[in-house]
């Protein structure tokens, strides 16, 4: 157990140490601004700060002097003076008129963000538990945005890569100089749509849509976290933003429609085989966070899948928890998340995995006569 | 002056039954004393999860327990009982007083402690574990917890309680059994600050209690007060939550305020500079502390009015928390200063509180709060201010008064290294953690981008130096019970307060004929 322990901290602290070596750059400030508000919040925390350096210097310089200079053991004999009403008014005036000045650029930066019109497209995004939706409602499709980090680098099986924690599947994309509004809302919990580089940090609180905007300086890819504790995985949603010329964007936006055109629901049936095979990435990608890798879930909180009662029984009652969710829990409701077909392939996987005999197949149209 | 004698029952019976305010006092401190070092031990176990990234030591569901149950537990069964403890064993002999005015509440007041630290503890030992929400209990998140969300609403009940028949007591105290001859105006500062701070207490506490109760019938009774599908508004929550959590937050520095004020003229052997304008500024701070709660909330797209109103609101309280600190300096200045732990401790907590201040006005400006909000540099600015600010006026109070409360002096040297450790160990944990926030890293998160690696390795190392130095006060404090150079009634040549006129240890009853002040 000690050895173990050492091990890994011993490990891991050589390696730190030789990576603070290798690599200088820390990250002492806020990330570079890529985007008008991020600019101006970057200058105010550099003037904020600038005034805190100099009231410190001050206060810090007065009391260190005072500590040096007026100490028993240099001899020195206390004053006995113990008010003096000019020093404190002078001492409560200024301060106020220092944060006056520091109020009004903030004010006018707080305008600006404000001020969500004239906004060339809208983008809306949902936080799930844990996973982000983009839905572009002017183009007609939507997506969802999973982390894409492989597990055995979270478990310490295999390296980590660049850009660990902070990878997803399909990213945000927008096109480049264009004043976009992004919508929030969260379909569970509430969650926080947090991209440094855009100056964006927007709570989606269930029930409610909230917005903000951003304009992107320049092409890239710009990655952030969700800001607001959400559960387990509250950690493992990040965001990634994706920027591009406004050809490449179309170019993506038609991608996406003929995408979301051929995932549609052909209504087709399909064998067990098939539907295994389909609902094990389904599973991989929506479930396994909780209900883990190989049906074990992680009891009481999460239940089991192999050998539960529910995945074993009546498939109505299977269809239904999937579909609505389970109040109370964490359980969402998948109906309105994923396709027929997906919800079909995944319970079909479910009840013919890990040693569950359940034996039968799933159709998409099951769950479309279950929509009604 | 006249001092009863020692006639008590002995035994484990004593401090069961006990209407002492000096036993009372015992008992808050070691109370808080031993869920100081239980919260620290969860605190050392996230700090071992974030060594390094990937996952090593706890899943995430469990380090989300971690991290909502160390903030729970340190403000409500570490910080706040301390206080009280220094309210009990200060406030009558302060202003020379008995007892307090109400005994019997007194002890009932410190009995309900140990029933909610049992239900919060055995919270973890339930199915599901303990709550892992945050300490701030956000719904819908909190419908999701198991067994335990009840168990933690029960408990803040009766934390609850207990805070508000503690402030009652302390409010009657003070306003009835003053010396003859100490007017309002003569009260020491300590006395002062508790004063405005029970009342703070009976304003927010009440609150928090409806807030929770609300939560408790959403979460059987289907009220859907914090359900949006039910027409009801998880936003609400956050703001009955921090109408009683911003006081909160003044709750656990407005003692500490008046402990650094009662230690730096001690030590300066020069008067408090600015008597009067330390309870204003301390009564100004108390008001305006209503009137600021949704600074924690900028992220929720409140109104414009709303987010303009609360950042200028939040500004102005620097005016009176700088005024408190110029007076700190004022008393320094032109003294003749001696160094003792009390003194270094004090002295800490102007310099870091101070720090925690500036983080303070940086979060303030609603910009940039939304650059940093649930970012680490939260985390580290109220690190500054409850564990630098509160915490440290509590480990000098505790080393100012011990000669008073135990008749033995404490040993200086490993006073000294107590302070010296706890300070590097500080800096060390909290100070990187400015840059982790500035650079993106969310809070309450078990595993992190390889980018905040460096920092976080070294805000665990010392974290892990500062909780066993804390090893160290122990030491101190059972070593000076035991034994140690005896104390003489004043053993700070500049203290001038009441408590400093009885023999060291304080007798089990003091001041039965009231002293007189001039």
């Amino acid at each position: 157990m000690m050895s173990s322990l050492i091990k890994k901290l011993g490990g891991g602290f050589v390696l730190a140490m030789y990576s603070m070596l290798a690599n200088a750059d820390y990250a002492l400030n806020l990330q570079k601004p890529e985007s008008a508000i991020a600019d101006q919040i970057f200058n105010l925390h550099t003037i904020t700060m600038w005034i805190i350096v100099g009231i410190a210097v001050v206060v810090y310089g007065a009391m260190f002097y005072s500590i040096l200079k007026h100490r028993k053991s240099v001899g020195h004999k206390a004053a006995n003076f113990h008010h003096n009403t000019m020093v404190e008014i002078v001492w409560t005036t200024i301060p106020f008129i220092i944060l006056i000045a520091m109020a009004y650029p903030a004010t006018k930066t707080i305008l600006a963000m404000r001020d969500t019109s004239a906004s060339v497209m809208t983008i809306k995004v949902t936080g799930y538990q844990w996973k982000w939706e983009y839905d572009y409602p002017q183009e007609g499709f939507k997506f969802m945005s999973v982390l894409s980090t492989p597990r055995d680098q979270i478990e310490n099986k295999a390296a980590k890569g660049e850009n660990y924690l902070l990878e997803v599947d399909n990213p945000m994309v927008a096109p480049v100089g264009k004043k976009i509004r992004l919508l929030f809302a969260a379909n569970d919990v509430i969650h926080s749509w947090w991209l440094p580089a855009f100056g964006i940090k927007q709570d989606a609180i269930p029930g409610f849509i909230k917005d903000s905007w951003f304009t992107a300086d320049k092409v890239g890819t710009y990655r952030g976290q969700c800001a607001e504790l959400c559960g387990k995985d509250h950690g493992f949603m990040p965001i990634v933003v994706e920027v591009k010329e406004q050809a490449d964007y179309d170019k993506w936006v038609v991608e996406q429609k003929a995408k979301a055109a051929a995932s549609k629901d052909t209504g087709k049936d399909y064998s067990l085989a098939e539907l295994s095979q389909m609902g094990e990435k389904v599973y991989a990608t929506n479930c396994a966070g909780c209900h883990q890798a190989k049906g074990e879930g992680m009891p009481p909180v999460f239940p089991a899948l192999a050998g539960s009662k529910v995945v074993n029984g009546p498939k109505e009652a299977q269809i239904h928890i999937v579909m609505n969710g389970k109040p109370g829990t964490a359980m969402p409701a998948f109906g309105n998340q994923l396709s027929d077909t997906d919800i079909a392939a995944v319970i079909t996987f479910t009840r013919n995995a890990w040693g569950n005999k359940a034996g039968d197949v799933i159709q998409a149209s099951e769950i479309k006569a279950s929509r009604k | 002056m006249e001092h009863g004698h020692d006639h008590h029952p002995s035994g484990i019976m004593r401090w069961v039954k006990t209407t002492n305010h000096k036993d009372i006092g015992t008992l808050y401190l070691l109370f808080s004393l031993v869920m100081f070092f239980f919260a620290g031990i969860l605190a050392m176990c996230i700090r071992l999860e974030l060594f390094q990234p990937g996952l090593q030591f706890f899943q995430p569901g469990t380090f989300n327990q971690l991290t909502t149950m160390h903030g729970l537990i340190m403000v409500f069964g570490a910080i706040m009982p301390a206080f009280v403890g220094f309210a009990n064993w200060q406030v009558p002999l302060m202003i020379g007083a008995p007892d307090m005015a109400l005994p019997r509440l007194n002890n009932w007041s410190f009995w309900l402690l140990p029933v909610a630290a049992t239900l919060l503890v055995a919270s973890f030992f339930v199915p599901g574990g303990a709550i892992a929400g945050g300490w701030t209990l956000y719904p819908p998140l909190y419908m999701q917890q198991g067994i335990s969300g009840d168990m933690t609403i029960f408990a803040i009940h009766i934390l609850g309680m207990s805070s508000i028949l503690g402030s009652i007591n302390i409010i009657t105290t003070i306003m009835n059994m003053r010396a003859p001859g100490m007017t309002y105006m003569k009260m020491p500062l300590f006395v002062w600050t508790w004063f405005i701070t029970a009342y703070l207490l009976i304003a927010v506490m009440p609150v928090l209690a409806g807030a929770v109760t609300m939560m408790l019938t959403d979460r059987h009774f289907d009220t859907h007060f914090f359900n949006a599908a039910g027409g009801g508004d998880p936003v609400m929550f956050q703001h009955i939550f921090w109408f009683f959590g911003h006081p909160e937050v003044y709750i656990m520095i407005l003692p500490a305020f008046g402990i650094i004020s009662t230690i730096i003229p001690t030590f300066a052997r020069k008067p408090l500079f600015g008597y009067s304008s330390m309870v204003y500024a301390t009564a100004s701070i108390a008001i305006l502390s209503l009137l600021v709660w949704a600074h924690h909330m900028f992220t929720v797209g409140m109104p414009t009015a709303a987010q303009l109103f609360f950042m200028y609101a939040t500004m102005l309280i620097a005016v009176p928390t700088g005024v408190k600190v110029f007076n700190w300096i004022a008393t320094m200045w032109q003294g003749s200063m001696t160094f003792e732990t009390p003194m270094l401790f004090a002295i800490g907590f102007v310099a870091l509180f101070t720090l925690g201040g500036f983080t303070g006005i940086v979060l303030a400006i609603v910009p940039v709060d939304i650059a940093l909000q649930d970012s680490y540099y939260v985390v580290a600015h109220f690190h500054y201010v409850l564990v630098s600010g509160s915490l440290f006026a509590i480990f000098a109070g505790a080393y100012y008064w011990l000669p008073k409360w135990t008749g033995h002096m404490y040993n200086e040297t490993l006073g000294k290294w107590h302070f010296w450790l706890s300070m590097v160990g500080f800096n060390v944990a909290f100070f990187p953690q400015h840059f982790l926030g500035l650079a993106g890293m969310p809070r309450r998160i078990p595993d992190y981008a390889l980018q905040f690696a460096d920092f976080n390795m070294i805000s665990s190392l010392g974290a892990f130096l500062f909780g066993a130095t804390q090893l160290l006060f122990v030491i101190v404090v059972i070593k000076c019970i035991r034994g140690g150079a005896k104390a003489g009634n004043k053993p700070w040549e500049g203290a001038d307060t009441l408590e400093w006129t009885v023999p060291s240890p304080a007798p089990y009853h003091t001041f039965a004929t009231p002293p007189t002040v001039k």
